[in-house]
């Protein structure tokens, strides 16, 4: 039964991956990048990591692909125009991913993986503890330098993107406060109009 | 008896499969009637806060409504526009439909009635309700038409902007029940003391921000930006009709039940009675979760006929400047208490 379903989120991840550079509408791309992020979650729960596939869905499709999702839809890309010089820059791009491919069969190609390697793998997980409570547990003690670095490089990151975009502009700001503050007295002047004359 | 355990064997080890697939069904019909019963009984409340009659016409005392509606949405013809994006476009309600059923799937009505009993539960929900927010940007970019555009624009801010506030939010439910597991969080609930050993009363501003947030989150009154009909028509459904829309209207009434639901279980101690002490009515049973949650559905259309609706740019202040520092702090605070109690 799982081994079905591991072939089914593969299927489906390899086909929606490849169909994410050959979609024609860059909307499509990111719909069909967000049904690969869908079958990932799905075979990470295979793996008996529920918890990190639940996190995938969560954070990545749930928030960072639906940026994506918005960028792509706000910016209209037109493919013609970008197809027109497809061909020329065709021979270098086939070079450097044949060179890339290349290095990766030679590199991977060349793994041996020990026989007593597996083992530990499988090892550390105390009986009787959720998935969750146990990498709570290794993060928050063992890994908590880490942690927090990576905590410390995303914020650096944050604030490196708002300084970029950050402009002095004269911007109008609604002044919360004093917008509730406002009485009729300060606002509305009534005034009696004569007849025939006007203000 | 007998033929129930020929059966059983003759299913063999497809038998759980096979329990789930009839849990669901009986899950899935007792969903969408309660989304009938939603129907008629907001319409009806509007109509007596509004000093009307309500739906009156079909059936006794009107009850038949919602199967009428039904009725009209299946018999109308769909009519998909010439621009749309057809694919997406037919795509985007199923989408919806299915991700606002699957969410029930870990939502344990009673002990035990649940149809998948999960340690990431909560997570779970979580991730669900946030994947519905495609459906909306889905439809509305695929109508190729300017008001469900804008409308699908306004969601999918407004809509991952109130997740953070409700992630926080069950953060804190979460580090007082020391679990994930929805079941396990209803148990955690179970004290001595009753009513005042539900987190609703011991969490009780975290309860109120939930509320307001998972107000939002169903893009309900006063929330309601996605679908302003004063500015945007109908929003992200304006090219939609007959069944297409009307899996779009089941998906918003299915979040109200979800959302409700989950704040029985989470806040309200699901099927735990208020009152343990008390012989007949202190007995935990599924009659409380349903009393509990439909008192939150009652107080979702309440809200509707009393909050006029907010300005963009308030939704927006509301869920980052106010609901997110509370609630940050609010887990700080609870993990400081759970820590110094626990100890």
């Amino acid at each position: 039964m799982a081994v079905a379903f591991f072939y089914l989120f593969s299927a489906i991840m390899l086909a929606s991956a490849f169909m994410v550079i050959a979609a024609r509408n860059p909307v499509h791309s990111v719909l069909f990048l967000i049904l690969a992020f869908v079958n990932a979650a799905g075979l990470f729960m295979l793996a008996g990591a529920e918890f990190l596939g639940m996190i995938l869905i969560v954070v990545y499709v749930g928030a960072v692909a639906v940026l994506f999702l918005f960028v792509v839809m706000m910016l209209d890309v037109d493919f013609a125009e970008l197809k027109r010089g497809f061909l020329q820059v065709l021979p270098i791009g086939a070079i450097v991913g044949a060179v890339v491919a290349i290095e990766l069969i030679l590199v991977v190609g060349s793994w041996a993986i020990a026989p007593e390697g597996s083992a530990p793998l499988g090892a550390p997980m105390k009986p009787g503890l959720t998935n969750t409570q146990a990498l709570g547990q290794v993060l928050y003690t063992q890994y908590l330098l880490f942690f927090q670095l990576a905590g410390l490089v995303l914020l650096t990151a944050m604030i490196g993107a708002i300084v970029l975009t950050l402009r002095h502009k004269v911007v109008k700001r609604q002044n919360i406060p004093e917008q509730n503050a406002r009485t009729q007295a300060g606002v509305v002047e009534i005034k009696k109009v004569p007849f025939r004359a006007g203000v | 008896m007998q033929m129930l355990n020929s059966i059983g064997e003759w299913l063999g080890p497809a038998l759980p499969a096979v329990m789930a697939a009839l849990k669901s069904l009986v899950l899935l019909v007792a969903v969408l009637l309660s989304t009938a019963v939603l129907i008629y009984g907001e319409r009806k409340v509007w109509a007596a806060v509004m000093l009307r009659r309500g739906p009156n016409v079909v059936g006794p005392w009107g009850v038949l409504q919602a199967f009428a509606d039904f009725l009209k949405f299946i018999l109308k013809e769909p009519i998909i526009p010439d621009g749309a994006n057809k694919g997406v476009f037919l795509l985007a309600p199923y989408i919806g439909v299915v991700l606002a059923f699957m969410a029930w799937a870990v939502i344990p009505v009673n002990n035990g009635w649940v149809v998948a009993n999960i340690n990431v539960g909560v997570l779970y929900i979580f991730a669900v309700s946030s994947l519905g927010v495609y459906s909306i940007i889905m439809a509305g970019w695929a109508s190729n038409s300017k008001y469900p555009f804008l409308s699908a624009l306004r969601a999918a801010a407004q809509m991952v902007s109130y997740e953070v506030s409700i992630g926080f939010v069950i953060v804190t439910v979460l580090l007082c029940a020391g679990s994930l597991n929805l079941t396990e969080i209803v148990e955690a609930q179970n004290t001595k003391y009753g009513i005042l050993g539900w987190y609703g009363v011991r969490l009780f501003p975290m309860f109120v921000i939930f509320f307001v947030s998972a107000l939002a989150e169903t893009n309900r009154p006063p929330f309601d930006l996605a679908e302003a009909e004063s500015e945007l028509v109908a929003g992200y459904a304006v090219e939609y009709s007959a069944s297409l829309y009307l899996l779009q209207f089941l998906t918003e009434l299915v979040a109200i039940l979800t959302m409700s639901s989950l704040m029985a279980v989470l806040f309200l101690g699901g099927w735990l009675s208020p009152f343990p002490w008390i012989p007949v009515i202190g007995a935990p049973s599924v009659f409380w979760f349903l009393l509990k949650g439909w008192s939150v559905v009652f107080m979702f259309s309440l809200v509707k006929l009393i909050v006029p609706r907010y300005r963009y740019d308030q939704l927006m202040r509301l869920g980052w400047k106010v609901f997110l520092p509370i609630s940050l702090v609010a887990v700080i605070i609870v993990a400081f208490v759970v820590k110094l109690a626990g100890a």
